[in-house]
């Protein structure tokens, strides 16, 4: 698939886009595909605060526990509920529907050490 | 790294490959759960050539095999099998097996892939001073697996062994696709299905012949992550999770496979006959009640205990039953059906029920 160019991309495989400063995150395709089928999803309830790079939920599959990466920092603002009851739209939809968390940025400029889609592409093409 | 006889196929499936006991694997193809629901439904082919087949031979051989592992293979009539394990003089389990009896003075020990060395070594040791000789073929060997529902009719296709009478834990020499094989009615997935010995070399058109011809059918191949969720399933222990040197027979819930009425000494036997009433810790099941999956060293608790009781040997989110399930070690005073305890997962306590194993029965 082709990344979308509105986001950008982190090397632990998130995806964060901006609208109206509000930001965001999911995992992106590669990943999801590379996590397999997707049983349970746990995010960080509103409120709570994000570091950038460090560990803000997991994701289980049926074989094994990844977790999440924080690509910038902020306060959640808003969880995606619906992962409770269908954490295989993760899977079907990472991009879309499957997004994670919206997070108030703390620091917007955290933004500029994250890929874009032509060099996350790249990245996962060497990987 | 080994690599199978098989691993040109598996790279042509795109499977997912992993370093799996020094053999580089195939975790998965179209994805563990659709692999696994195809096993429950129709049927899934693996590759287990990592596995280790060690030959006993020898007028000695069954009186050897009976001093060194716990179970008696001298009972064995002529194509049958068994489950067994060897155990170390402290009682420990060393490695599970499956003993194969394919003559009178013949047997086949299959061994895991992790544990082939050191069940080799053990039995050449343990050899001396019988009359009989241990061949490893592992090497040379490879084994493809059949298993689910549709597992007879699509292996009989390709055989000349009649396979509705070869029972459960029986092997037969024949033919698969025309070369010679030993097909045993054994298995690791709680379904019926078929164990095929084969020639190394004859390996990949047997497997390619088999999965085109039963694709129509329902077979898929299947990985080593569809096997882990099935033998889960069907509660069947994992060496390295259920057992390890630091487990006895008793303790994983495999005190039956243990027969002290077998006549003579066996490596262990003292050690076992000391803890076999009073195991210091039991295999149980559990279901999870809460969200969450319990994964292997994840420690169990009494429900707002501080202090763990016992710790989480294998679990995941079971395909089948469609809830978390998981084994555990837990004291023996905790392992009744029915008993409430908790799961530690990361920051939470996740509640969960003591229920009896297997989780899934296939329907008769």
């Amino acid at each position: 698939m082709a990344y979308p160019d509105d986001c950008k991309y982190s090397d632990e495989h998130e995806w964060i886009r901006v609208e109206d400063g509000v930001a965001t995150i999911g995992i992106t395709a590669y990943a999801a595909e590379q996590v397999g089928d997707i049983v349970f999803v746990e995010v960080p309830a509103v409120g709570t605060t994000l570091t950038a790079t460090q560990p803000f939920g997991v994701i289980e599959s049926v074989k094994a526990v990844s977790e999440l990466f924080a690509p910038a920092s902020g306060k959640v603002v808003e969880m995606n509920g619906a992962l409770a009851d269908a954490p295989e739209t993760v899977a079907e939809d990472p991009h879309g529907a499957g997004w994670l968390v919206k997070i108030a940025l703390s620091d917007p400029s955290e933004l500029d050490r994250l890929k874009d889609a032509a060099a996350y592409q790249a990245m996962i093409d060497a990987a | 790294m080994h690599q199978t006889p098989l691993d040109a196929q598996h790279r042509a499936l795109g499977a997912r490959m992993i370093p799996f006991a020094g053999w580089e694997m195939p975790v998965q193809y179209a994805g563990i759960v659709q692999e696994h629901q195809a096993v429950r439904t129709a049927a899934g082919l693996f590759d287990l050539s990592h596995m280790g087949e060690l030959w006993i031979r020898g007028p000695g051989a069954a009186a050897a095999l009976d001093a060194a592992l716990v179970t008696a293979p001298s009972r064995l009539k002529d194509g049958r099998a068994h489950y067994s394990m060897i155990c170390a003089p402290d009682g420990s389990v060393m490695d599970d097996l499956i003993v194969y009896r394919t003559a009178a003075e013949e047997f086949l020990v299959v061994a895991n892939a992790s544990n082939r060395e050191v069940v080799a070594a053990a039995l050449a040791e343990r050899l001396a001073g019988h009359d009989a000789t241990l061949d490893d073929a592992s090497l040379r060997t490879a084994l493809i697996a059949i298993q689910g529902p549709r597992a007879v009719e699509l292996l009989q296709a390709h055989t000349d062994i009649d396979l509705s009478p070869l029972k459960y834990y029986s092997i037969a020499a024949g033919q698969v696709c025309k070369r010679a094989a030993l097909i045993a009615r054994t298995g690791y997935t709680g379904e019926d299905g078929f164990e095929v010995y084969l020639a190394w070399d004859d390996a990949a058109r047997i497997w390619n012949h088999l999965l085109e011809e039963g694709k129509a059918a329902g077979l898929v191949p299947a990985g080593l992550g569809a096997r882990d969720t099935l033998r889960l399933e069907a509660g069947m222990p994992l060496y390295g999770q259920e057992l390890d040197r630091e487990t006895t027979p008793f303790e994983a819930g495999l005190g039956r496979v243990v027969k002290f009425d077998k006549d003579g000494d066996f490596v262990g036997r003292a050690a076992l006959e000391a803890v076999k009433d009073a195991p210091a810790k039991v295999l149980v099941g559990l279901r999870l009640t809460g969200r969450g999956i319990a994964r292997t060293g994840y420690p169990v608790y009494l429900p707002a205990a501080a202090e763990a009781v016992g710790r989480v040997t294998s679990g995941t989110a079971s395909p089948t039953l469609g809830h978390p399930i998981a084994m555990a070690f837990v004291p023996a005073e905790l392992a009744a059906p029915d008993t409430a305890l908790e799961v530690g997962i990361r920051a939470d306590r996740v509640p969960a029920v003591v229920i009896p194993m297997p989780f899934y029965r296939r329907p008769t």
